[in-house]
């Protein structure tokens, strides 16, 4: 508007800005207005937003975050990972003892906590046998360094008393308010709560730092795990190795004067002649296992929070010290697995375009009567379970089975030269064709039904062939029904399960089943979150492609 | 029939048309179109007209008759085959292709070499003033745009019979007015031979060389515009054409090409006898309300004079329209000129209006 004083569009304020009747700027009062349509639109979709994000973005994300979460490494061998982080795992030789010893004091809190089979099995994907190693190892444990034990009795009674450590390690408030929980709950019994979580005097801790540090884990642990309190439980014997370790570590006591000074003194004089304790040598004793240097460059190259071994084990890779590489040649699956998918669903998918064209053809055209009559036919696999239509075609395929009969019986194949049909690729690409046919003839229709009769005639009237008005004028009119039925077909197939699980034997099955046995059966539900994910990014990637080539408007999904 | 049928260039000789086995929509046709000529099928919704221009077509094949073109027969001929031109009423253009794309589609389906295709082109869109759109896409362009280009690919390979089925239907008047004479001129340049659907009557008239009304799948008349309107042969056909007031009566007498009739009303008039045979007879009088006189200035010597009450007077610009009660009919209408020297009829009063035998016109009851 160029008349910008009497302009028909309303006054005009002398910024030049539009104004409403109301005097404020038309820009201010149009977002007001439509900022309540815009509140109640959400409203309306809110219920279905917030169904979306729980059931389908939610676990989308937890699955990226799966494929790549190793948290229970780092939490539940934190002493051990931070040792290996000292090692150098190409040097070839075992790790020092300090490792053996953090790994025997992890694994005992691991025990007691009950992670350490959970731990193991984590590890046991990356490096077969941890998880027994691990879980033998974990009965022994409350043995190692009971010598050490016995030898600091022998020193002093008072070494087996529960209260001495209490009072040595405790710091001096908790004391106070262990004490106060005490009294509380002689007289209110169990209402009294739980025991305050055990926390150790920092003026010891910087004395005694691996004592404690164990001993403060060993308190919480049977404080939460057992409902124990370590005023009634004397320590494992791996805690008296660990204060064995910082008195013969030279720990200066001489201004200790905390409670129990001068039996610490007194235990301090005596390691000397104590008999010297090898974790290492026990742990090996338990199991040779231990002795494994390959082992432990495992536990070294998946010891951080977050690990990309499961995207490698899902592209057939791995890491050595040397960096990443291929996996043995017999033992790669997934790759070709992958591979296999893709082309099968590619199959598939110009299968059912080449059923289904002609198919929702007649749909477009036939009369109302005999067309609503062919949709039927069309759904009618949409009522059956799938389970019953994928047996039938067990039924129909296999080598006894009715099309083999009957080929057979026209004298088409003799009868020691039956066709393989199932339990192979032919039996995916047959069964899924046919139960995945719907959805390649439906978005068809329906793009095909918005053809209005009269460009046929047009090209024909204009002098074309029937073959060529097809060609020229109606089939780029289908494109985008063929655009949204291979997408629909081609997206449903990759990440199809049931069906190849029964017709498709060994050759005929898909990346899927692989990810269905790592969540059922095999448990290892990172790795079949690598796989979903990287099966996820695959078909991103084809859409993509797609949009750029074909356009994604180009696609009309009803 | 006017033309002779060995003289024509298209002829439907008693051809029917069923559907569905149980009905006839097109019931013994006989139709003879002469080359050059501009012939429209008239007739209401549901008539049978597109059902006639589809056999020809090729899209619909008769049930019984024959469809000559050129005097060959053309029944077994498919569609593609036949060099005829079509406007379909939506157009039908084609969405994925550009507009010189549509054009050139009729020419490469034909063999055409390109220099060629570009020229004869250039030269379609030149002829419906669409020369810069050449890129554009159908869903780019507004109705009448559309039109043209229909019109243009119709035209481009050069046939020599075009078929258009309610071209105009989907514009506004205006526009619908603007493209009749185009189409007109172009038909007249050109020389080729148009059939041309519609129902519009006014469209039928202005641009037709003759029109043929259709009733439930029978030709009712086949004449040029002015016969059509001044001569209507039956009710139906005056009915359909124009505005017309009409006074039920039966005959009295009948002599020469005159006859005498008596109102329902009760009055005895006199009419041309066009469609009664016989004296008893029931009958249905048909006149025009511009032939209808008021003023007595005006009034012809030999007029049939008759007293009618002013109901209602409508101001329409170029004319009045008035509406009267004539002899028990409260709807007949008279349309005057709006000219300094015409009255303004007030209701209420009580006039004598007049016509002229010749424009007083005995049809059938119907
Ligand atoms: N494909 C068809 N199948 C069955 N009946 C049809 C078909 N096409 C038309 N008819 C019937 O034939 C009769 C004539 O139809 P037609 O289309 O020729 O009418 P028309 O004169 O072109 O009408 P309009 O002015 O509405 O276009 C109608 O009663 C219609 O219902
Ligand atoms: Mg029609």
């Amino acid at each position: 508007m160029s008349d910008t004083t009497t302009g028909q569009g309303g006054p005009v304020s002398a910024g030049g800005v539009m104004l409403a009747a109301d005097g404020r700027p038309l820009k201010q009062s149009l977002a007001r207005a439509q900022r309540r349509q815009r509140l109640r639109a959400f409203l309306l979709v809110a219920p279905l937003l917030a169904f979306v994000l729980i059931a389908f973005v939610a676990p989308i994300a937890d699955m990226l975050f799966r494929s790549v979460e190793n948290e229970i490494v780092p939490e539940t061998l934190p002493r051990t990972v931070a040792e290996l982080r000292r090692w150098d795992e190409r040097s070839g030789s075992l790790p020092p003892q300090e490792v053996f010893v953090a790994m025997a004091r992890d694994l005992q809190l691991a025990e007691t906590r009950k992670l350490h089979t959970r731990v193991g099995q984590r590890l046991n994907y990356e490096y077969t046998g941890v998880s027994s190693l691990f879980r033998k190892t974990g009965r022994r444990l409350s043995r190692m360094g009971r010598e050490l034990k016995q030898a600091f009795v022998g020193l002093d009674p008072a070494w087996g008393e529960p209260a001495t450590w209490v009072e040595l390690i405790g710091a001096p408030d908790w004391r106070e308010a262990q004490a106060a929980w005490a009294a509380r709950r002689a007289r209110a019994g169990a209402d009294a709560g739980p025991e305050p979580l055990f926390r150790a005097d920092p003026a010891i801790a910087a004395l005694l730092p691996q004592t404690a540090d164990f001993y403060a884990a060993f308190a919480r642990a049977i404080q939460t795990e057992d409902g124990d309190s370590p005023t009634e439980e004397a320590p494992w014997p791996l805690v008296y190795d660990a204060l064995y370790r910082d008195l013969s570590g030279g720990a200066d006591l001489s201004r200790h004067t905390g409670p129990h000074a001068d039996l610490l003194r007194a235990a301090a004089a005596a390691v000397p002649g104590f008999p010297p304790v090898s974790i290492r040598d026990e742990m090996l004793k338990v199991d040779d296992g231990w002795g494994d240097v390959a082992m432990w460059q495992t536990i070294k190259a998946y010891s951080g929070r977050f690990t990309n071994g499961y995207f490698l084990a899902a592209l057939d890779m791995k890491k050595t010290p040397d960096g990443i590489a291929m996996v043995e040649e017999n033992r790669r699956i997934y790759l070709m697995l992958f591979w296999r998918t893709l082309l099968l669903s590619v199959g598939i998918t110009l299968a059912t375009l080449v059923l289904g064209y002609p198919v929702a053809w007649l749909l477009a055209n036939l009369p109302a009567r005999h067309a609503n009559l062919l949709l039927i036919l069309v759904l009618l696999p949409f009522w059956t379970s799938l389970l019953v239509r994928t047996s039938a075609w067990k039924v129909l395929l296999q080598q006894q089975g009715v099309i083999n009969d009957l080929l057979v019986w026209i004298g088409l194949i003799s009868d020691d030269a039956r066709l393989v049909m199932i339990n192979n690729q032919t039996g995916t690409i047959i069964a899924m064709t046919h139960i995945l046919l719907p959805f390649m003839v439906l978005p068809l229709y329906s793009v095909m039904k918005t053809i209005p009769p009269s460009y046929l005639r047009a090209a024909k009237s204009l002098g074309a062939t029937n073959w060529t008005a097809f060609w020229r004028v109606y089939f780029p009119l289908s494109v985008p029904g063929i655009g949204a039925g291979a997408i629909l077909v081609f997206i449903l197939s990759i990440g199809y399960y049931i069906t190849p699980e029964l017709v498709g034997g060994t050759s005929g099955i898909f990346i899927s089943n692989r990810i269905a046995y790592h969540i059922s059966i095999s448990l290892n539900w990172g790795l079949a979150a690598a796989l979903g994910s990287i099966l996820l990014f695959a078909v991103l990637i084809l859409y993509w492609t797609y949009d750029r080539i074909v356009g994604i408007d180009n696609v009309k999904l009803g | 029939m006017q033309q002779s049928s060995d003289g024509a260039f298209v002829e439907f000789e008693r051809v029917q048309k069923s559907y569905d086995g149980e009905t006839l929509v097109v019931k013994d046709l006989n139709l003879a179109i002469g080359k050059g000529e501009f012939l429209t099928m008239l007739g209401p919704s549901g008539s049978g007209k597109t059902t006639c221009l589809m056999m020809l077509a090729g899209f619909e094949t008769a049930t019984h008759g024959e469809i000559r073109l050129g005097g060959r027969p053309i029944n077994q001929v498919p569609p593609h085959k036949r060099g005829i031109g079509m406007v379909f009423q939506n157009y039908a253009l084609f969405p994925h292709m550009t507009v010189a794309e549509n054009l050139s589609f009729p020419l490469e389906v034909r063999g055409m070499p390109k220099a060629e295709r570009e020229q004869k082109i250039a030269r379609a869109l030149d002829m419906v003033q669409m020369g810069d759109f050449a890129g554009r896409r159908p869903a780019q362009l507004s109705g009448g745009q559309q039109q043209r280009i229909a019109l243009a690919r119709a035209l481009v390979f050069e046939p020599e019979l075009v078929l258009m089925d309610e071209p105009l239907g989907a514009l506004d008047k205006q526009l619908r007015e603007h493209m009749q004479f185009e189409i007109k001129h172009l038909h007249e340049r050109l020389g080729i031979t148009v059939v041309y659907v519609t129902h519009d009557q006014t469209e039928a008239l202005t641009m037709s060389d003759r029109v043929a009304v259709f009733n439930d799948g029978v030709i009712q008349q086949i004449d040029p515009p002015d016969v059509l309107y001044e001569r209507p042969q039956n009710s139906f056909v005056a009915q359909f054409i124009g505005e017309n007031n009409t006074l039920d009566g039966t005959v009295e007498s009948i002599e020469g090409d005159r006859c005498r009739v008596r109102l329902d009303h009760g009055e005895v008039i006199d009419a041309v006898a066009v469609n009664v045979r016989a004296p008893g007879e029931r009958t249905r009088i048909s006149i025009r309300p511009e032939r209808v006189e008021y003023n007595a200035e005006r009034m012809p010597a030999d007029a049939f004079r008759i007293r009618a009450e002013v109901l209602e007077f409508i101001y329409m610009g170029d004319i009045y329209r008035t509406r009267l009660d004539v002899a028990g009919n409260q709807n007949f209408i008279i349309k005057t000129r709006n000219a300094p020297d015409q009255r303004r009829l007030k209701p209420g009063e009580v006039i004598e209006i007049g016509w002229r035998v010749e424009d007083c016109r005995a049809l059938d009851a119907a």
